[in-house]
């Protein structure tokens, strides 16, 4: 009885071992909390604070102007051409080179011995400088000393002005953006692919599946279920970040036919240093982030749990 | 005509044998097992009559027909995989009616989303669905048919997988160790399941095991393998009684048969002032002796047998294994004693090693068993070596 | 038997085909690299230039791209990067998987966050902090934003929760230190996670053009991409050759890495992408 009374005013050896446990455990931690607050959350509310103030760099005083930026974003045409344009850049981008991906996944699964060379020499762009590469795809794309040009030009074909007319200007960063892509996506869905236990396959064959068309269906199609909606996010999300390439070849042009979202966010911010304005367009841009994040976890929810 | 008949099947990979000649032949309504220690081959055996894999010679006839130029699709063999292989994104329901959906509905009724729009499917759907809970009812497995691999117990797996492999009603049954991932209990309890099954479904199964018990208490007859070679095909007492090769003999009994050297000569095999004539001409030298350990007896006097010293006693409840070491040849002979016979027994003690001679078994060097006409120059009743 | 099987013929032409697209802009990297102006003009399509030129089109390249200051700024700023991140994940990480942390959940919290946000959200206030505190044009201003990876935290963690309690327990009946634990059990254990995460990290940061560009106005402190970029702005004439040259010195030491290693590499990137 008395050992009760006892436990009941000082502490237990394990409840001071978990202490001193949890003590531990805050230490270790602290560094990466810390940086976490002053480089990720604070930025973030900073963000969303001088979203609704009119700051600019260079002027000492700034005053709040409530949803102001936010009604002229609605209104202003560079933005919604850049939102337009964002959108069908990763309209193109995403799905093409998801299903260019997978298509070479598969090819390369069933391939023998050429599988280790044609892995690496599609994963190449992955471990390329892409600003050094774009510039090799402006000339490439260069209306008249082009290489691309000079090939039409053999079959008798005109070629456009790739990068330089606003009507092909962002199919052209659209196929640089799929070329850099198809591969980072091709060696997702490998890793799916070798993760699928071969012995589905050996019953989908007994069970008589008996063209690879079945047995897609029936075994790599659903068991590549989590590998894609993988795939499907990032692809997304690394749509929507598209800014190297139009930096370097574009400047957005011509006509702002390739104004996409971070770049119009850095020629607000960070050369018209209009920081209120430009820290209202990022809060949009993170909006975008937290719904495809949040359309992941729904699919995630609904579907893809098996084992 | 066999149901199943294998003639001559041979196989390595690399350098490697797998299947070294296999010729087999199982009747209908027969449950074989296919028993050996991993890497035998026989599961290699079992994936090529799937036709999951092709042998590099050799001819497979199901029913008199020949089966080489069919794919695996086409073979209508049935298949219960280790791992069970369900497909972890169906149902258990869906599972089982796979085979049904690949047999009855077209290749385009089986798309999806578009197949789901054709004309003729829903009748065929519900005439799988029936099937389908008919089999389920069977294997009392009607209550899991909504729930997906991942929700489900070992054993439960297990009859969901049976169930996917008899649906469709095969003309042959093949089992990949389907127990071994079962713990202890249930897989005694499923082995009389999969018996009572097969003996009500009449088709000829092959089934794969390393566990030598699960072979002997199930099949009506064993084939065991041993490094790519089907040593011998006969019903378990066979087996266990009259073993062909010392592979096997080695292979089949608990605790493992105890395999001395002796000599043979003149077509007499000698072996501690015993003779032993055999049947055959052999070759003058060193031959084995094998002589299962519940035939050894001691004698804690020491006064007759072989002179040896109890090493070991290990005590099991209704048996006790006794290892010993003989004097003479440092060789050790394994004796499994009824409680009783052991009771005065001590580890340390010198004892008599009593070995009956007709129970013995002689191996030439290669392996191969030496029968014995009879045996002389007994000195007691009964006639110990 | 003997015969090639057409499906497999048909892979092979297309994997030959979508593998000559992917190289095709390296084939006319190097290709270009060592024509002359002249050459460039008139026959695009000749991969092997007419007269060699490489030689004078590397030298041009060299004399106007700092190439050892680029490739020292990359080097020096992708492993200072990776060295915190590694240093400060870890511990963290560690301390969430295996230790009785009651905070463990509200950190996970922030984590999962922090995943979702990028340097494009972050860069304007800190862009003003950095240069509030002059600290723009610095490594400081380059390296500091990344110290901390809440993907690496993520994928650590997750990899920590995989090893054995018994590791750890064994460890402190050996009288170690969490410390102790940290770098003489976990870290060497962990080694498959630190690989794969550095072949993200410096992928990630070499090729990073957002923010180098923001906080660096001065080749002294340029990255390759922004070396590079200035290199092109520079150049306001159409001289593809040099530019190709000095493209392919930038582009060569990672796609060498990889080369190399690529097994690693291939390996660090799915184990990165997959766990994200």
């Amino acid at each position: 009885m008395s050992s009760v009374s006892l436990a009941g005013n000082i502490p237990s050896a394990a409840t001071l071992q978990a202490r001193s446990e949890d003590r531990t455990a805050w230490l270790l931690a602290a560094p990466a909390v810390v940086l976490l607050l002053l480089f990720v959350l604070l930025p973030v509310a900073a963000v969303i604070f001088l979203g609704f103030t009119d700051f600019e760099l260079g002027y000492g005083k700034f005053r709040f102007v409530g949803f102001e930026n936010y009604a002229h974003l609605i209104s202003d045409r560079t933005f919604r051409r850049s939102l337009w344009n964002t959108s069908v850049y990763t309209a193109i981008v995403a799905p093409v080179s998801i299903v260019l991906g997978l298509g070479v996944a598969l090819l390369i699964e069933g391939e023998g011995r050429a599988r280790g060379f044609f892995r690496t020499v599609y994963f190449l762009p992955v471990a390329s400088l892409i600003v050094a590469m774009a510039t090799v795809w402006q000339y490439i794309f260069h209306p008249t000393i082009g290489p691309l040009n000079a090939l039409l030009s053999l079959v008798g074909i005109p070629g456009p002005n790739w990068l330089g007319a606003s009507n092909t200007v962002l199919y052209s960063l659209s196929i640089i953006g799929i070329w850099q892509s198809v591969g980072f996506n091709m060696v997702l869905f490998l890793a799916g692919l070798t993760a699928i236990p071969r012995e589905l396959y050996a019953a989908a064959h007994v069970d008589g599946a008996k063209s690879a068309l079945d047995r897609f269906f029936l075994v790599t199609w659903p068991m590549l279920g989590p590998t894609t909606l993988f795939v499907v996010t990032i692809s997304i999300t690394n749509a929507v970040k598209v800014f190297e390439t139009v930096k370097m070849l574009t400047d957005g042009g011509p006509n702002k036919a390739s104004e996409v979202l971070l770049f119009t966010i850095y020629q607000e911010g960070f050369v018209y240093l209009r920081v209120g304005y430009a820290s209202a367009m990022t809060v949009v841009f993170l909006a975008i982030l937290v719904v495809l994040m949040l359309l992941q976890y729904r699919v995630l929810d609904r579907r893809v749990h098996y084992t | 005509m066999s149901a199943l008949s294998l003639r001559d099947l041979n196989k390595s990979f690399g350098g490697n044998v797998v299947l070294n000649g296999i010729s087999l032949d199982v009747e209908q309504d027969e449950f074989i097992a296919l028993v050996g220690p991993s890497g035998c081959g026989k599961s290699t055996l079992l994936r090529v009559l799937a036709g999951l894999d092709h042998a590099d010679s050799g001819d497979i006839f199901v029913g008199g027909r020949d089966m080489s130029p069919v794919a695996a699709a086409d073979r209508n063999i049935a298949m219960v995989f280790q791992s069970y292989a369900l497909y972890p994104h169906l149902t258990a329901g869906q599972n089982i009616a796979v085979p049904l959906a690949m047999k009855r509905l077209s290749h385009s009724q089986r798309l999806p989303l578009v197949g789901s729009l054709l004309p003729g499917q829903r009748e065929i759907r519900t005439g799988i669905a029936r099937d389908v809970r008919e089999m389920a009812a069977l294997l009392k497995i009607d209550h899991l048919l909504d729930r997906k691999p991942g929700q489900m117990s070992g054993g439960q797996r297990q009859r969901v997988a049976l169930a996917r492999a008899m649906v469709r009603q095969p003309s042959i049954f093949l089992m990949d160790e389907p127990l071994s991932n079962l713990d202890a209990n249930l897989r005694v309890h499923a082995r009389g399941e999969i018996v009572e099954l097969h003996r009500r479904a009449g088709v000829p199964t092959l089934y794969v095991t390393h566990d030598q018990a699960e072979a002997l208490s199930m099949a009506d007859r064993v084939a065991v393998m041993i490094g790519g070679n089907l040593l011998q095909l006969a019903p378990p007492d066979v087996i266990y009684n009259d073993p062909a090769h010392i592979e096997v003999a080695r292979f089949v009994g608990q605790p493992r048969i105890n395999i001395l050297q002796a000599q043979a000569e003149n077509g007499r095999v000698g072996f501690e002032g015993i003779r032993l004539a055999l049947l055959e001409k052999v070759a003058s030298g060193p031959v084995s002796l094998g002589i299962r350990p519940e035939f050894v007896k001691l004698s804690p006097s020491g006064r007759s047998g072989l002179a040896g010293r109890i090493e070991r006693l290990e005590f099991l409840g209704s048996e006790v294994i006794a290892h010993c070491r003989l004097d003479a040849s440092g060789e050790i002979v394994i004796a499994k004693l009824a409680p009783h016979e052991a009771r005065d027994l001590i580890a340390g003690m010198p004892v008599g090693v009593l070995l009956p001679a007709e129970q013995a078994m002689i191996f030439a060097p290669e392996g191969r068993r030496l029968r014995i006409a009879d045996v002389a120059g007994a000195r007691q009743e009964p006639a110990y070596v | 038997m003997t015969s090639i099987p057409a499906g497999r013929i048909i892979r092979f032409a297309l994997l030959s085909l979508g593998a000559l697209m992917i190289l095709a802009p390296y084939i006319f990297m190097i290709s270009t690299a060592g024509k002359t102006q002249s050459d460039i003009f008139t026959s695009s399509l000749a991969l092997i230039p007419q007269h060699f030129y490489f030689a004078e089109n590397f030298a041009k390249a060299l004399a106007k791209v700092p190439m050892a200051t680029l490739l020292w700024n990359g080097v020096v700023v992708c492993g200072l990067i990776f060295f915190f991140q590694v240093v400060v994940a870890i511990p963290c990480a560690y301390a969430m998987a295996k230790l009785k942390f009651r905070a463990a959940r509200l950190i996970m919290v922030l984590v999962m966050l922090g995943l979702l946000v990028p340097i494009h959200a972050t860069a304007l206030p800190l862009y003003v902090a950095f240069d509030r505190m002059s600290l723009l044009n610095s490594y400081t201003s380059l390296v500091a934003p990344f110290t901390i990876s809440v993907f690496a935290i993520f994928m650590f963690l997750q990899f920590f929760r995989a090893m054995p309690d018994d590791l750890l327990h064994a460890a402190r009946l050996d009288g170690m230190s969490e410390l102790g634990i940290i770098a003489r059990v976990i870290v060497p254990n962990a080694w498959p996670a630190v690989t794969a995460f550095a072949i993200f990290s410096v992928v990630a940061h070499w090729n990073d053009l957002y923010w180098p560009l923001i906080v660096v106005s001065k080749q002294a402190y340029a990255t390759p991409p922004l070396g590079l970029m200035y290199f092109r702005a520079a150049e306001a004439g159409d001289d593809y050759g040099a530019l190709m040259a000095a493209t392919l010195i930038i582009t060569l030491p990672l796609v060498a890495a990889f080369l190399l290693a690529q097994k690693r590499f291939v390996e660090g990137i799915t184990m990165t992408g997959l766990k994200g």
